[in-house]
């Protein structure tokens, strides 16, 4: 896995809920069907209320509509970032739709688990809440090894926190592929 | 060392475990639903084999329980998938939807069927498994691929977490439920409060409280972001489950010496019924700040209030009055329904006196919590409804319509909000 992350940054506020993420209806499809797991990555935040949805402005779908992709890689949170429902379909569909990393203070702990262990997306803990510092669609570069994330429009720099105990989980691809390195199933 | 931590070390093979240690455990139950269990079975086939055994039939439990009674094809197709499952698996614990097996609400139903037992560890991919906690028991939510890595080794990986402790000091008002306790907590410490910790509540004013009571509080710690809820065992737990099990069980208590994070003491007499307004759980005000504020729906069920004891308590309101605005009682699970035809206020049975006020009788199931297919029962399928509900959480479209409103409060306060049509503190019917 690269250690650098590159692309558009997606901004949202506090307490951003797993049915913001993907709403309940949504819970029914085949995430092993591609027809339908390509879904996941449609509805993906479509929960999110309009204003909220891409700040500081709002009103911008993070996946657009009538498609499957979406075109921000980083998305930018303030705390307590995927509380609520334990759905693993939520960091599955951020994943799917083709974000590769969260930016946030903190995480509600099942949404954190459930992305580092099935390897979805990688939850990055920021020193401080950036969504007031970053606005939607500016570049960024998330460094996870220097612990940096750069916004490369307005050339600012903020310092991320060290993955600590779940950074071998991460770097497996998850928690089977760190049970198989590690000797604890084949 | 906290009861939390004492299940924990156990399991681990530890004489003693600290917060934040990472340490692997056996898992004595597995549960899991119609919504989760599918992607659970699919990366455990893909990850132990199409012919891979899961590692002790016995341990694991599936309860369809979310998207039952809807014509919604995906839906469908996924009881159909853990039909297929139980039956190749060959697994005791199946519930099948349309059986004279099937259940409903999977939290309640795991009482009833006495898997919540004291010392023990369980795990479900569904957040609400922290309601076990009220029976003693190291309960929480995980995802799929954590349950999947459950089903192939029995064992898993869990961070020990620190201990807050809740005590509730003294009788608690006949009028006070503990959906009133847990939402004034919840306001109090803020959606993310109790990040990561165990929730343990105590004291007089929660030993008084039956199993439904304690239950109504561990359901909710995850809307604080707690990780489990706790309540040391006592007479009340074992009548409970001598009745629904007769499986031994270890118990475990808190050492004399145990180390909390932080103790939290409220003095009960001076609860009030208190709500959660739109569109967060711990956006807190007492009833009585809200009164008359105009509603469109009221929502009685759940696992946090649908429980026998929560319709007990919105009958005695309900009894001989009409209601005002569209009113839906989905009993959490079928013998809970049977309570509602069996169990008598002065000689009508609950669910006559539910008719007769004008209210609509769903089938047990999560119905209209979290909104679901478009044809859910209860479902708040336009932005302009405004409903007061007994469930656990109002967040932005969580019961359906995106703009829609939801108040969080105890089956008290949404029966006599029902009769009025507007906020409405129970008091005025009791």
């Amino acid at each position: 896995m690269s250690h650098r992350i590159k692309g558009k940054a997606f901004v949202l506020g506090e307490n951003i809920d797993t049915d913001q993420i993907i709403p309940a209806e949504h819970l029914v499809y085949s995430l092993e069907k591609s027809d339908e797991k390509v879904l996941y990555g449609k509805y993906a935040l479509s929960g999110v209320p309009e204003r909220e949805s891409g700040l500081p402005g709002g009103g911008i779908p993070f996946t657009p509509p009538n498609a499957f992709e979406t075109e921000f890689q980083v998305i930018v949170a303030g705390k307590n970032f995927g509380c609520g429902s334990s759905r693993e379909h939520a960091p599955a569909a951020l994943q799917i739709a083709g974000a590769r990393a969260v930016v946030a203070p903190s995480y509600a702990r099942i949404f954190y688990r459930n992305a580092v262990d099935g390897g979805f997306i990688i939850p990055l803990e920021s020193e401080v809440d950036l969504s007031k510092e970053i606005s939607t669609g500016d570049e960024v570069e998330v460094d996870q090894v220097r612990g940096i994330l750069k916004n490369l429009s307005s050339d600012r720099q903020f310092r991320l926190k060290p993955l600590g105990d779940v950074a071998d989980i991460i770097s497996a691809g998850g928690i089977f592929g760190y049970a198989r390195k590690n000797g604890m199933m084949e | 060392m906290t009861i939390t931590e004492k299940i924990l070390a156990r399991r681990a093979g530890k004489t003693s475990v600290q917060p934040g240690d990472n340490v692997w455990v056996d898992v004595d139950v597995l549960m899991t639903h119609d919504v989760c269990g599918p992607p659970t079975i699919g990366i455990f086939k893909k990850q132990f084999g199409e012919n891979a055994r899961v590692w002790d039939p016995e341990k694991l439990v599936i309860i369809p329980d979310h998207y039952i009674f809807t014509k919604d094809k995906y839906a469908n197709r996924n009881i159909d998938i853990l039909r297929e499952f139980a039956s190749e698996q060959n697994l005791p614990h199946y519930y099948d939807v349309g059986s004279e097996r099937y259940k409903g609400v999977c939290h309640i139903a795991m009482a009833e069927e006495g898997f919540t037992r004291p010392g023990e560890i369980l795990f479900g991919t569904d957040s609400h498994t922290c309601t076990a906690g009220a029976f003693g028991q190291f309960a929480t939510g995980i995802g799929n691929t954590d349950a999947a890595f459950i089903l192939g080794t029995g064992k898993l990986w869990v961070k020990v977490p620190p201990t807050m402790k809740f005590v509730f000091e003294g009788e608690i008002h006949p009028y006070v439920m503990a959906k009133d306790l847990i939402l004034r907590i919840i306001g109090d410490i803020g959606v993310d409060g109790a990040s990561y910790c165990c929730m343990e509540f105590a004291g007089d004013g929660v030993e008084a409280l039956d199993m439904e009571g304690r239950m109504t509080l561990a359901n909710m710690v995850i809307e604080a972001g707690g990780k489990n809820g706790m309540v040391e065992p006592d007479q009340t737990t074992f009548d409970y489950l001598d009745k629904r099990t007769s499986r031994q069980y270890e118990l475990v208590f808190n050492d004399a010496g145990a180390t909390y994070d932080s103790v939290r003491v409220y003095k009960s007499n001076e609860l009030q019924p208190m709500l959660a307004k739109p569109h967060s759980p711990d956006n807190k005000a007492t009833v009585f700040q809200e009164r008359n504020q105009p509603l469109t729906r009221a929502y009685i069920g759940s696992c946090t209030g649908g429980k026998l004891s929560d319709f007990v308590a919105a009958a005695r309101i309900l009894k001989k009055q009409t209601v005002k605005i569209d009113t839906f009682v989905v009993p959490s699970t079928n013998e809970v329904a049977e309570g509602l035809n069996t169990l008598r206020l002065n000689g009508e049975t609950l669910a006559e006196i539910f008719e007769s006020a004008g209210a609509t009788i769903g089938q047990a199931s999560c119905a209209a919590c979290l909104g679901g297919p478009a044809d859910t029962f209860g479902r708040l399928n336009s932005d302009d409804e405004v409903c007061i509900s007994t469930t656990n959480r109002n967040f932005p479209g969580r019961m359906g319509a995106k703009k829609s409103e939801v108040y969080l409060a105890s089956p008290y306060t949404v029966a006599a909000s029902a009769i009025t049509g507007k906020i409405t503190d129970p008091r005025d019917f009791l």
